[in-house]
């Protein structure tokens, strides 16, 4: 995150609050040839990068004259800027994740309603429309990836020292055990950007408490003074001590290396975070079991599955020709095919396709046991800050879940804390 | 003395301007001060109204009267620690580091051997934004990889440096102070120039020693040097932003009243209501010391 990006996000904030009434007084009406279709991406990496670009020109190749015009913003401030974004001059189509994140954005009327292409949608289950649906039980999102949150591992080092997938909470710990016996650390783990560690917390919230309580926990219907909410933080300091220590201080790149270079045992992370640390020749070596069971009634039920997908901004210029909304329309529904998911996952390995029309038999071993295990799932859970507001995850959650790691002792003030906060935030709106 | 006794009997001074020469004086005047109420006074004024509303940036601003600031004193778990590090930035940066950046520019300037080498090494991190000595610091200080572990080598349980919250305030002042002196000792190097060689001379005659000559002789004739220096000391404290953005979003340890700011307004979170009453917090606290300094400043004119 440099200085420029942060100043770029400031003047497109300044811009977005002065701009669109200069601009509406000068602009000339819709513009567009109705067949270009721009398109936000936040997919800055070079290997996603260059995986949607492949996909869109795929889609241009087989439409008769269309084609999209990508601008990639970095993701971390493309994220930041996103309520700017949207309310200033938007690309036609963005991307954008599903859950709690999307369906506050459709409430504040930034996104445009796309029901209608969901009804020729095949190959999506009843759970991805859920998460494609707004509040207000229409669809704004066309879903098309996702990669499972999971504790990943080496196979080499499992089979080398004897290790055992661990089932239970017991076996983990007994497990990590004997990995710091063995001089390793025995859980990789990293919180520098704030984030990863939520998964973490929510796989022990799932499954200590089960799903229904992630979703009202996350929707601010539960009090974290909450017995059961202690309870999670109880569970995470008894695993702690086997975490690798100064984790506020490591972001998941290094946290995944060092899965990598063999100096931890294990790490909870989405596919596709390790997958992009290993090296092409030692993919194959990258394994990972579902997060241990606590609590026997909820067992290993849920998943953490994260879904990005595809939106149509409701301010983009361009829209309001309803030639351009037809060619933007039109590229959604050829995103929701297999076909298309096929061709981004043959140079992006580290996800999933939704569609259950995509061909899977090109999947490596760990994506095809990735598809095993959401499916396997009973309920399918997005992320703490996807299922949740973002005012919430990041001004709240970020630094409690930091604050947490770093003096784990004071779970009665965290959990106090964190209440207080969210009792202000979600009363405001 | 005559020309102005003349002007003042003069009845010409209404026809001293021409037409032309308003409208020139107009827009010479106007256009800076109608951009100064449009870029600085109209965001200030905006973000103090904007700080007793509830806001997200796209729905209704809606009034909340003082509920902000009573949610920021008594229910935001980073402001104390922000306000504090703000202050113990400014501690740092004045008590430590500007007085050091002086010691630096008297050795210097007395002649050591290699003087302009010192000088040209301890000038270079100014030329570098905070950002980029925020990720300088990373490399030298981050646990895993950092030089100073590597150098230490502590590989057992090696020091946390900006992830242990007690710890990396320290290495972050550490990193802001080594520009921070650099750029103190390049402005006393210039004022040192300045001092009139007499005067060490006579104070050499009259029997005053090194120490008094410096504090009682040199020292003084520094004060305009010395204004420059404490207002860009509190400039730079409380400005403080880039180095911790860059090292970890100014989380775990390094709040600062400015990321709060940002936080809240620039994220994806978008309190702006919220975030306004934490910048007006900062605009109260500086024009605190932008007030002392114009006061001390006015008084002193009076004086001389």
């Amino acid at each position: 995150m440099s200085r420029r990006s942060l100043l770029r996000g400031a003047a497109i904030g300044a811009g977005a609050v002065t701009l669109p009434a200069l601009l509406t007084a000068c602009g000339g009406g819709p513009g567009g040839d109705g067949k270009t279709i721009t398109l936000g991406s936040n997919a800055s990496d070079p290997v996603p990068k260059k995986a949607f670009a492949d996909a869109f020109t795929a889609y241009a190749d087989q439409s008769d004259g269309r084609k999209v015009k990508v601008n990639t913003v970095d993701h971390n401030t493309f994220q930041e800027n996103i309520n700017r974004y949207l309310q200033g001059k938007p690309d036609d189509v963005f991307m954008w994740f599903a859950g709690n994140r999307m369906q506050f954005f459709a409430k504040k009327g930034l996104l445009h309603d796309i029901s209608d292409n969901w009804q020729h949608y095949t190959g999506f289950s009843g759970a991805l429309k859920d998460q494609s649906t707004g509040e207000d039980g229409k669809q704004y999102l066309t879903p098309y990836y996702y990669y499972p949150w999971a504790v990943f591992h080496r196979k080499s080092l499992f089979t080398e020292r004897g290790y055992e997938v661990p089932t239970t909470l017991d076996e983990y710990v007994a497990l990590a055990r004997q990995m710091k016996k063995d001089k390793l650390d025995p859980i990789a783990f990293c919180d520098k950007d704030g984030w990863p560690a939520m998964g973490t917390f929510d796989y022990i919230n799932m499954r200590t408490n089960g799903y229904e309580f992630h979703k009202s926990l996350m929707a601010g219907e539960e009090a974290w003074t909450d017995k059961r909410v202690r309870e999670v933080f109880d569970t995470w300091r008894r695993l702690l001590p086997y975490c690798q220590p100064g984790a506020n201080g490591r972001t998941w790149q290094e946290a995944a290396t060092s899965l990598q270079k063999r100096e931890a045992g294990m790490t909870v992370l989405g596919l596709p975070h390790p997958g992009a640390q290993f090296p092409k020749g030692e993919q194959a070596d990258l394994d990972f079991f579902p997060f241990p069971a606590i609590n026997p009634e909820h067992g290993q039920d849920a998943v953490e599955a994260p879904i990005d997908g595809f939106l149509l901004a409701k301010k983009s210029k361009n829209l309001k020709n309803k030639k351009t909304l037809e060619s933007a329309k039109d590229l959604l529904k050829w995103l929701a095919t297999g076909k298309a998911e096929d061709i981004y996952l043959k140079s992006d390995p580290n996800n999933i396709a939704v569609s259950e029309e995509a061909d899977t038999s090109g999947y490596s071993a760990i994506q095809k046991k990735a598809v095993e295990l959401v499916s396997g799932a009973k309920q399918i859970s997005q992320f703490l800050d996807r299922d949740t507001r973002p005012d919430f995850s990041s001004t709240v959650m970020i630094p409690a879940i930091q604050k947490f790691i770093s003096s784990p002792n004071d779970v009665d003030g965290l959990v106090n804390g964190i209440e207080r906060q969210k009792k202000t935030i979600f009363a405001s709106d | 003395m005559s020309f102005i006794s003349g002007r003042r009997t003069g009845r010409r001074g209404s026809r001293r301007f021409t037409r032309r020469d308003l409208v020139v004086l107009g827009v010479l005047l106007g256009l800076p001060v109608l951009l100064d109420l449009a870029v600085v006074w109209g965001p200030t004024l905006a973000s103090v109204v904007l700080s007793f509303t509830s806001w997200d940036g796209i729905g209704d601003i809606e009034w909340v009267g003082t509920r902000n600031y009573t949610d920021l004193f008594t229910n935001y778990p980073q402001f104390w620690p922000a306000a504090r590090h703000n202050l113990l930035w400014l501690a740092f940066l004045g008590l430590v580091a500007t007085p050091f950046g002086l010691l630096l520019a008297v050795l210097i300037d007395r002649g050591v051997r290699f003087s302009r080498f010192y000088q040209s090494t301890l000038y270079m991190p100014v030329v570098l934004s905070l950002a980029v000595v925020g990720f300088i610091a990373q490399l030298v200080f981050s646990r895993d990889q950092g030089a100073l572990n590597a150098v230490l080598g502590d590989t057992d349980s090696p020091t946390d440096w900006l992830g242990d919250p007690d710890l990396n305030i320290w290495m972050i002042l550490l990193a802001a102070a080594w520009r921070h002196t650099g750029y103190v000792m390049i402005l006393y190097l210039a004022g040192l120039k300045a001092v009139d060689p007499s005067l060490k001379e006579a104070a050499a005659i009259d029997g005053a020693s090194e120490a008094q000559t410096f504090f009682r002789v040199v020292f003084p004739t520094l004060r305009p040097v010395n204004v420059i220096v404490g207002v860009i000391t509190v400039i730079e404290s409380l400005r403080a932003f880039d180095i911790v953005y860059a090292v970890n979003h100014g989380r775990n340890g390094l709040e600062l009243l400015s990321v709060l700011v940002t936080d809240n307004i620039i994220g994806e979170a978008s309190r702006i209501g919220f975030g306004s009453a934490i910048a007006v917090v900062l605009l109260t606290v500086s024009l605190g010391f932008v007030v002392t300094y114009l006061v001390q400043e006015l008084r002193g004119e009076k004086d001389r």
